[in-house]
């Protein structure tokens, strides 16, 4: 399972990375896997919406089942990955890569509060067991 | 080029010209419509009658249904329909009506909607019962919409939230959306109750109410709800009951009784009105006292009570301050007159029965499969039961792979991924009206394919081998959707 050090993994099995003063968001490579083949990916709110930690901004829907995927931090959305929409299959292939939304952050030490790589690996043994 | 014959459609057959029915010569002149109404081509199929039949009786082959086979859907409560609702719904009086009639001239009618209010209503335990929603998810939107419209009605108006637990059918956050609100989703807890600390947190004065499935979908009893319902009251919020599990307490518990305010009942699902692509299905609502006046309808009501000799004339009723009609006309009716057959003719013992043999077969099964696959929460369960569809030594198999092979023993599979809080769910419900000989039959072939997993896994992955299709690329299907194809264009017979 590939969990790269370089973001922050919430307990919904999304990451965020720090880019400057935004940030990307998207799902980890467990959560792809635990879906299966993605079919479809749509986010639901629009370019300049605030988000607060925990609100849904999209919905990712695979063969087994359909899930929201929620804001690992406050901020405002400055981007969405368009080319997903047409190309969901993109996150299972490359679920690090397949960013799905920028958010401008609100307070970046909000994402201290997250796992690191190292959490986030023992929180996924600690389900699987 | 030819299709094989599966997937013909009715198109591939017949030929120009061909017809079922030839109409007399007319012996009247020919009144058309008006200049520029009429289309100059118009792509039927042309075939004979025999051919219309064979193909739709092949079709028809090819679907399962509970007349094939068991079919432990869970959730569904795919139960026998029985044939004697069939009769009592073709009835002339019944099937030859029309909603426009005056009540005086289809006064048998409205009693039969009369008595299935007044009979649904002692079941659950309710004030009141109207039969308009057309389906389950109408029923629980008519719920919803009632809430709302309580609140609103007190003025009440800074509740904007509904608790939903994390196992609920989906239908229930897509209700509470669409009816205006935000909805907070709360976890289970390890025994598959709902969390109580958890939902007590989220009970303030923002608090419109909670939807709630009892049993749960995990097939459980939810074991603290009378303090659930009671922290929602505390906080001035509303209980829905999702009644798509009643199969499980007819005659044994009644959701008024443990403090729900309002519940929809399926009438396709407990009460044996057709189901699935047959269907139509049929959702009414029961509410609680403080709920009566907002039903929607118009409903039934006795408008001159009767004497010992003389039956109570009928008439419609519409509450004083109604939600509205929410179906033109009254509902699906002739899924009431099926419904309401089956209620008279279980009678009140009859519906405990159900239910006790519902649980004890769903228990039955459970036991005799719990060795071989994992039970997510291993209690009594009601009606049904999840189990995982998946094992450690058998890394490549999952619970799709155990579906798909199941249709190879002639069986449906039960639902699968749902509910998603158990992973490789395989959720089965075998519902009362199957025999022990269908039931040890399904467990035989469950522990057959438990082997499989680990000796031959293939046979599994590429499964089913014995149906007309194999395995369906479910991925393309999802991406690449075709949703309607092309029509032939053929010349146009000029009579």
């Amino acid at each position: 399972m590939n969990i790269p050090e370089d973001r922050r993994y919430t307990q919904n099995d999304e990451w965020i990375k720090l880019d400057g003063e935004s940030a990307t968001v998207g799902i980890s490579d467990y959560a792809q896997d635990q879906l299966s083949d993605i079919v479809y990916f749509e986010v639901s709110l629009g370019e300049g919406d605030s988000l607060s930690a925990g609100d849904a901004f999209g919905t990712v829907e695979s063969v087994k089942a359909a899930s929201d995927v929620y804001a690992p931090a406050a901020g405002e959305l400055v981007a969405v990955n368009a080319a997903l929409a047409d190309t969901p299959e993109a996150i299972n292939s490359d679920p690090y890569g397949s960013w799905m939304i920028k958010l401008k952050l609100a307070d970046a030490a909000e994402l201290d509060g997250l796992m690191d790589a190292a959490a986030y690996k023992a929180y996924i043994e600690e389900r699987e067991a | 080029m030819t299709q094989p014959v599966h997937s013909q459609l009715i198109y591939d057959l017949g030929a120009p010209g061909r017809r079922g029915v030839r109409f007399p010569e007319l012996d009247v002149p020919k009144s058309g419509l008006p200049a520029g109404l009429e289309r100059e081509d118009l792509p039927l199929p042309e075939v004979s009658e025999l051919e219309v039949l064979r193909h739709f009786t092949r079709l028809s082959q090819l679907n399962h249904s509970i007349l094939t086979g068991f079919y432990p859907l869970g959730s569904c409560t795919m139960k026998y329909n029985p044939v004697i609702n069939e009769e009592t719904a073709r009835l002339p009086g019944f099937a030859r009506s029309h909603p426009l009639q005056p009540a005086e001239m289809v006064q048998g009618n409205l009693a039969v909607m009369y008595y299935l209010q007044e009979w649904l209503a002692e079941i659950g335990g309710f004030a009141g019962v109207s039969l308009q929603p057309a389906a389950g998810a109408q029923g629980e939107l008519a719920g919803v919409m009632m809430i709302r419209a309580y609140h609103q009605d007190r003025g009440d108006t800074q509740r904007n939230k509904i608790l939903i637990p994390d196992s609920a059918h989906g239908t229930n956050p897509a209700t509470s959306s669409m009816s205006g609100y935000r909805v907070v989703e709360i976890p289970s807890d390890e025994r598959g109750n709902v969390d109580l600390d958890k939902l007590k947190a989220e009970c303030d004065e923002t608090l419109a109410g909670l939807m709630l499935t009892n049993p749960n979908t995990l097939g459980l009893f939810e074991e603290q709800v009378e303090e659930v319902i009671k922290a929602v009251h505390a906080a001035g919020g509303l209980v829905y009951g999702d009644g798509a599990n009643m199969n499980a307490l007819l005659g044994i518990a009644r959701p008024g009784d443990l403090g729900f305010d309002v519940l929809h009942y399926n009438l396709h699902k407990t009460f044996t009105t057709p189901h699935g692509g047959g269907g139509p299905g049929s959702g009414p609502v029961g509410v609680a006292e403080h709920l009566v006046d907002f039903l929607p309808g118009p409903i039934v009501a006795v408008v001159e009570e009767g004497g010992e000799d003389e039956a109570p004339l009928f008439g419609w009723h519409t509450p004083a301050k109604t939600i509205g009609r929410l179906k033109a006309f009254h509902g699906q009716f002739g899924m009431h007159v099926r419904a309401f057959t089956y209620i008279l003719t279980q009678g009140a013992d009859g519906l405990r029965s159900v239910s006790e043999h519902a649980v004890l077969n769903a228990n039955y099964l459970m036991a005799k499969l719990q060795k071989a696959y994992e039970v997510a929460y291993p209690r009594t369960c009601m009606h049904e039961f999840v189990l995982e569809g998946r094992w450690k030594d058998a890394e490549g198999v999952h619970a799709l792979d155990i579906s798909k092979r199941l249709m190879d023993f002639g069986f449906h599979p039960p639902t699968n991924y749902f509910p998603l809080i158990v992973r490789e769910t395989l959720m089965i419900e075998p519902t009362e009206t199957e025999t022990k000989e269908t039931l040890d039959a399904f467990v035989d072939a469950m522990l057959q394919i438990a082997k499989e997993a680990r000796e031959e896994p293939e046979t599994l992955t590429s499964a089913p081998h014995t149906t007309p299709f194999g395995r369906m690329d479910e991925v393309q299907a999802a991406r690449q959707l075709v949703l309607c194809c092309e029509i032939p264009r053929q010349p146009a017979v000029v009579d």
